[in-house]
């Protein structure tokens, strides 16, 4: 039988999720034993060549790209698990979610203390470049999410033994403290 | 006469002084019933409902009813258990609790009970309120982002001469925790602290102060809320 094909991405994120899935150690020995790895910056395969059984979503959805990335996935993936606080609730970029979208995009590019030059006040806009959503969204409030893994990041230990308990079918270990906020 | 009562919480006989609140009355028997809003030695509130439990087949707050004798307790089932998450949840999705940065993580009662209840995702969508930071204050920093409106601070928080510090303002969605400005000012240091720990949740801050403890040592990191109880 082959095997489980797994995908993965960084939506509205810092790629700490992905860097705890790193963190597993020499168990990424036995994790390429377990399962193959499709579109996922792990493999640098840019676009879904098959179907995969698992999507592993990382970050919450703030631009146009987000959601069609995880529009992308949901029709790609049997599975799909939301992976971290940002996927789950939108994390720290949710934070701006208070704020009007004009003030975010003026403080960041007119008033900020950091920007160093733009004597005419403008504001990126290209067709090229990803509309940014009016707040940032959870991923399951823009698809059907299947499983969720909370942490910041979810624990290596975690990662690992909702993936084994995926593919295997076991029932998934969930240790107190593997299973975290923050 | 004895003034000891017999009641039993999930079918164990229990015993207690008559009187006595269930909550405690069960923490004297070595049974855990979850609270938020209680505090222990405070007239009690029965504000936030996670101490749900049945009383001869009625749903009632376990902090605010006394044991009677003969009372039939039903606390540990997966309905009630799923309804304390479901109420763990509303307060969730209710405010804007962004663990990864709270400085009270780790330590934070709400989130205790959502890694008891194994709260994974709430099943309630986010709302994301719009609420401020006050910093108006010299001793403490109050967020709104993370207040559950347990009262806590309103009930506990009293000057020598017995006059409330806190206090709530507005009301529904918008209200929020206030401080006396005068009494707040001249917080003392002691009553300032009394307030930052008397605080289940990250709303109410030292200054100056934040990120102290590391991760893996803080209190709920490797223990689960409650189980300092039930091992008895």
């Amino acid at each position: 039988m082959s095997k489980p094909i797994v995908a993965t991405t960084s939506l509205a994120g810092c790629f700490g999720c992905h860097m705890s899935i790193l963190d597993i150690d020499e168990k990424i020995l036995d994790l390429i034993e377990l399962v193959e790895f499709n579109k996922s910056p792990i493999d640098d395969i840019k676009t879904f060549t098959k179907k995969c059984d698992i999507g592993l979503i990382e970050g919450g959805c703030c631009n146009s790209e987000n959601i069609h990335v995880l529009k992308d996935f949901r029709k790609n993936c049997k599975i799909l698990v939301s992976v971290g606080e940002c996927a789950i609730m939108g994390g720290l970029p949710a934070l701006r979610n208070g704020i009007p979208i004009k003030e975010c995009l003026d403080e960041a590019y007119i008033n900020g203390p950091s920007v160093q030059h733009n004597p005419k006040g403008i504001i990126p806009n290209d067709d090229e470049l990803p509309m940014l959503l009016d707040r940032v969204y959870p991923c399951h409030e823009i698809v059907k999410i299947d499983y969720y893994l909370p942490g910041c990041p979810p624990r290596a230990e975690l990662i690992w033994n909702a993936l084994v308990a995926l593919v295997t079918g076991d029932e998934l270990k969930l240790p107190y403290e593997v299973v975290k906020f923050d | 006469m004895s003034t000891l009562v017999k009641f039993k919480i999930d079918g164990v006989e229990c015993m207690a002084e008559r009187g006595t609140y269930i909550v405690e009355a069960a923490r004297e028997n070595g049974i855990y019933i979850p609270t938020l809003c209680n505090i222990r030695g405070v007239k009690p509130r029965g504000s936030c409902r996670i101490c749900t439990v049945l009383v001869n087949s009625r749903p009632m707050s376990a902090c605010t009813t006394p044991v009677t004798d003969g009372m039939e307790i039903i606390n540990d089932t997966p309905e009630i258990n799923d309804t304390r998450k479901s109420i763990i949840e509303v307060l969730f999705v209710e405010g804007n609790h962004f663990c990864p940065s709270c400085e009270k993580s780790g330590n934070c009662e709400l989130q205790a009970l959502a890694y008891r209840f194994q709260m994974m995702v709430p099943r309630f969508p986010y709302i994301f309120p719009n609420k401020t930071v006050d910093a108006s204050n010299p001793k403490i920093i109050k967020d709104h982002n993370r207040c559950i409106l347990c009262k806590r601070c309103i009930r506990a928080i009293k000057t020598d001469d017995g006059k409330n510090v806190f206090a709530f303002k507005k009301r529904g969605m918008k209200l929020e925790i206030i401080i006396d400005p005068e009494l707040g000012d001249n917080f003392t240091d002691e009553l300032a602290q009394k307030a930052v720990e008397i605080c289940p949740v990250g709303a109410i801050l030292p200054r100056e102060k934040g990120y102290q403890i590391p991760i893996g040592k803080r209190k709920y990191d490797q223990v689960v809320i409650g189980s300092d109880i039930e091992k008895k």
